[in-house]
């Protein structure tokens, strides 16, 4: 029994070691070097099937963003992000800016969430271009909107989670995803492709 | 035992939660080195296959690309500065295959670094990339190649014995095609120095 522990755990220091990341040379040397996390630091307060928590916070274009003025109208993706000028945060967004055809096609629009404040993020969005989907910051009061969600971390960051959202205001899917890696494209283009059915 | 056993779970508490940096495996391939052996799955679509002049199925090895140099850019779907790169890129591709001389010996590849085959199709639709792009999923590529940031372009020479030399590595952009080509043709000694 104790071999097996042993060996386990080994596996696992040798699993942890190998997590790597690519870094866009976009952000330089402005990106915090990547440390391996604990994969999930929240408790789900949310599941498949509850209404989505409505909210409003503060976009880098100024304006305020409402949960609500989508529902009826658009699907939500929500991203939650851990936070700005990080390795994996650093290229989620971008992929996501490069496929807003993707979704079009599900008539849906992405709303980015971190907890950091608005010139932070201003600044961190900059090299990634003109971004398409609105960014708001959960910074004041800190994390609110996180908390509500059930990914907000015991450090006080995100989970890197995400969440699709009918036009009724409906979670149709949450992943709260290992915050050391990124989500690949496909699962979320075949989950959008369910809100047709 | 029991000693063991408490220290990998010291061990493994440890390296969960305290914050440590992720070491890089190797370093970036080195111009006048070899390069180390990267392993491909050959296209399966005919166009693919044709510009590389593989065939069959399986993988294959930088090396056996039919051709005199081999332009390897590793890239990644998410990166910003590589989708800004990829019309550059493809610059390139259109300056080589409109040259009758150069189109036979000069051929390009790109690879996704942690991308599926899903997000390089992405790209590759996106950008209208023409040359074969390849998906890294595990990232072990991008180990192999030294854990490099991305856009990085590696040049290698296919020698007579079937080793890829490194002739050019480098990270960003590759700037004025025009130059960079000029730039890989003196190092390949495909072009003789004025």
């Amino acid at each position: 029994m104790m071999k097996t522990i042993s060996i386990i755990a080994f596996i696992f220091i040798l699993l942890s070691v190998s997590t790597v990341y690519s870094t866009s040379e976009m952000f330089k040397d402005y990106i915090y070097q990547p440390v391996i996390l604990k994969p999930i630091d929240s408790k789900p307060k949310l599941k498949v099937g509850d209404k989505a928590p409505d909210f409003t916070l503060p976009s880098i274009s100024g304006e305020k963003v409402s949960l609500k003025q989508y529902i009826g109208k658009k699907n939500i993706v929500i991203s939650f992000v851990p936070a700005a000028w990080t390795p994996v945060c650093s290229e989620q967004w971008p992929g996501y800016n490069l496929v807003k055809d993707i979704f079009d096609k599900y008539d849906a629009i992405l709303l980015g969430i971190t907890v950091d404040n608005i010139p932070t993020l201003y600044a961190w969005t900059r090299p990634m271009g003109d971004i398409w989907f609105p960014v708001l910051s959960d910074f004041w009061p800190h994390g609110k909107v996180a908390k509500k969600y059930g990914v907000l971390r015991s450090n006080g960051v995100s989970e890197r989670a995400l969440f699709i959202i009918d036009k009724k205001g409906i979670i149709r899917y949450i992943d709260i995803h290992d915050i050391n890696k990124r989500p690949v494209l496909e699962e979320l283009v075949k989950e959008l492709e369910k809100l047709k059915n | 035992m029991k000693r063991i056993c408490l220290f990998y779970i010291v061990v493994v508490t440890c390296f969960l939660f305290l914050d440590f940096p992720v070491f890089a495996e190797g370093k970036p391939p080195e111009e006048g080195s070899t390069l180390p052996l990267i392993r491909l799955p050959i296209p399966t679509s005919n166009e693919e296959k044709g510009y590389l002049d593989l065939k069959g199925e399986g993988t294959f090895t930088i090396s056996q690309i039919k051709a005199d140099v081999v332009i390897i850019e590793i890239f990644s779907m998410y990166c910003p500065y590589c989708q800004k790169e990829a019309p550059i890129v493809n610059e390139l591709y259109n300056i080589i295959e409109q040259n009758p001389e150069l189109r036979d010996k000069i051929k390009i590849i790109g690879i996704g670094a942690g991308n599926t085959s899903f997000e390089v199709d992405v790209f590759r639709k996106k950008y209208q990339i023409s040359f074969p792009l390849f998906p890294d999923v595990d990232f072990s590529i991008h180990k192999i190649c030294g854990e490099v940031n991305t856009p990085y372009f590696i040049g290698v020479k296919i020698n007579r014995d079937q080793i890829a030399q490194v002739i050019y590595s480098k990270l960003g952009t590759i700037q004025d095609p025009a130059q960079f080509l000029n730039l890989i043709l003196k190092n390949s000694g495909l072009k003789r120095e004025d």
